[in-house]
């Protein structure tokens, strides 16, 4: 029962992975008992479970998933809201008035409107059916202020870093809330916008080199060097 | 326009471009050159030149075209005005139709349609410049199109043609060759798979010469994809590089 690939090598579509005894993880797929990979990235092999960890792919909804969205149109009874997935998510108005919807009392697009954003969670999607929305929860609802930006969905882990290590020193570094959607769009809200601008960099580079080793060290001291130097500017 | 030439291949055996029988032309591929698709493609086989582009999985427009338990791929094979000796009209002719269908129909069993149902992709195909077996390097750049969007696939599809010229049969044909020789066969297949996806043909041959044709073209194929998940990887192969030093 043999692997045919070293750990962290570059797998592409189609390519034989594993033979026999193991199961098919994360972008393979098994046929005739053998494991195949079904997209281009990193293979890697735990526990007899084959995995795939992509290089590239695109956000796909999950019940449970914290995401930025836009509000692209006001309907009769909610909001459709683009999440940045294949479907448009729904949004019920009863869910974020939290209570029934009356529709000779409530202007729907008083509440939310079309270009606002919202943080969301995904209550529910299946085959059939779009992904609903729900903001009933705390943190979640309208987006009043801070900057967004986009990046690869495949890249926010390396974001959150190991147990949340990099999230947290960006946040304590910059002194800026972040909201990270899984769906690639993060929210940076700080103080003032230069904290935002400062942390905004450091997610920005983070992508760019979300490959290589020893980040979390090398982003703590650039976002050191940049506090230092706009000291030396205000001076 | 050249003249018709007397010999397609000469009394040593090589053909109009100095090639033996079963040698394919040299071949060049990119992957990922479009940064507003979201995958792409570029090829160069021999003097063809052709860019494909992929796009989603997104919803369907219009809407009434998607379909309840799978994805649909739409497909579309076009020739620039530039691309061949005498101008063609940019509007799509019959003959790209029906490629685009084609394409679209060796590509669909490499991807797994039922995984994203109501969705969309779209796959466009435009070619620069034609030297014969222009539907074969597109489906070689249009599949690598599909992996580079990150959309989940069972294998890499690879296409190569064969065909006979002056009683010989002969691998990967040009223009001329297709024009003036006498059979031209199109194959396209999933070589981890072993699964053929598109065989075509265009001339006679008997059922011998067909099976020397078929067996050529799919070991044109195998040299073919070497190259094609070669320029897939090479993107990312300084990201493997980099990730080694970690351990």
């Amino acid at each position: 029962m043999p692997t045919f690939f070293e750990k962290k090598q570059v797998v592409t579509p189609g390519e034989l992975l594993a033979e026999g005894d193991y199961l098919a993880g994360e972008n393979t797929y098994a046929e005739d008992n053998k494991i195949y990979a079904s997209r281009i990235g990193l293979a890697d092999c735990d526990n007899k479970k084959v995995n795939v960890v992509a290089l590239r792919a695109f956000y796909f909804p999950k019940v449970g998933d914290m995401v930025i969205g836009t509000v692209l149109e006001v309907g009769f009874n909610g909001w459709t809201v683009d999440i940045k997935a294949p479907y448009t998510a729904l949004l019920r108005a009863s869910d974020v008035l939290s209570r029934p919807y009356k529709p000779q009392n409530d202007e729907l697009s008083q509440v939310l409107n079309g270009g606002d954003l919202i943080v969301a969670k995904i209550a529910s999607y299946d085959r059939a059916h779009d992904p609903q929305l729900t903001v009933g929860e705390p943190g979640l609802g309208k987006i009043t202020r801070g900057q967004i930006m986009k990046v690869t969905p495949t890249k926010i882990p390396r974001v959150i870093g190991r147990k949340g290590s990099m999230i947290s020193m960006i946040k304590q570094e910059a002194g800026c809330q972040i909201i990270l959607g899984i769906n690639g769009v993060i929210l940076v809200t700080g103080k003032t916008p230069e904290d935002e601008e400062l942390a905004m960099m450091a997610i920005q580079k983070i992508e760019e080199e979300s490959h290589t080793s020893g980040l979390t060290d090398r982003i703590t001291q650039f976002l050191k060097e940049e506090k230092a130097k706009r000291e030396e500017n205000k001076k | 326009m050249s003249e018709k030439p007397e010999k397609l291949i000469d009394k040593k055996g090589f053909r109009l471009d100095g090639r033996k029988p079963d040698e394919l032309r040299p071949i060049k591929i990119e992957v990922g050159i479009l940064s507003n698709a979201d995958g792409s493609a570029y090829i160069e086989q021999g003097k063809n030149k052709i860019l494909a582009a992929a796009f989603g999985p997104k919803e369907m427009h219009p809407k009434h075209l998607s379909l309840p338990d799978r994805m649909v791929l739409r497909c579309r094979y076009h020739m620039a005005p530039f691309s061949v000796q005498e101008r063609k009209s940019p509007a799509p002719s019959r003959r790209e139709v029906e490629l685009s269908k084609v394409i679209r129909e060796s590509l669909e069993p490499s991807v797994f349609v039922e995984y994203y149902p109501r969705t969309g992709v779209d796959i466009f195909i435009e070619v620069l410049q034609a030297d014969g077996g222009t539907r074969c390097a597109s489906i070689t750049a249009a599949s690598l199109a599909l992996a580079d969007a990150g959309i989940p696939m069972r294998d890499l599809v690879v296409a190569c043609a064969a065909g006979k010229v002056e009683n010989t049969v002969v691998l990967d044909l040009m223009d001329t060759e297709d024009k003036v020789g006498s059979a031209d066969v199109p194959l396209a297949f999933m070589p981890n798979l072993n699964a053929v996806t598109l065989l075509q043909m265009d001339g006679i041959l008997t059922p011998e010469e067909f099976e020397k044709a078929v067996n050529l073209a799919m070991e044109g194929c195998k040299k073919i994809y070497t190259l094609q998940k070669e320029a897939l990887k090479t993107k990312y192969i300084a990201i493997q590089q980099e990730e080694e030093v970690e351990e």
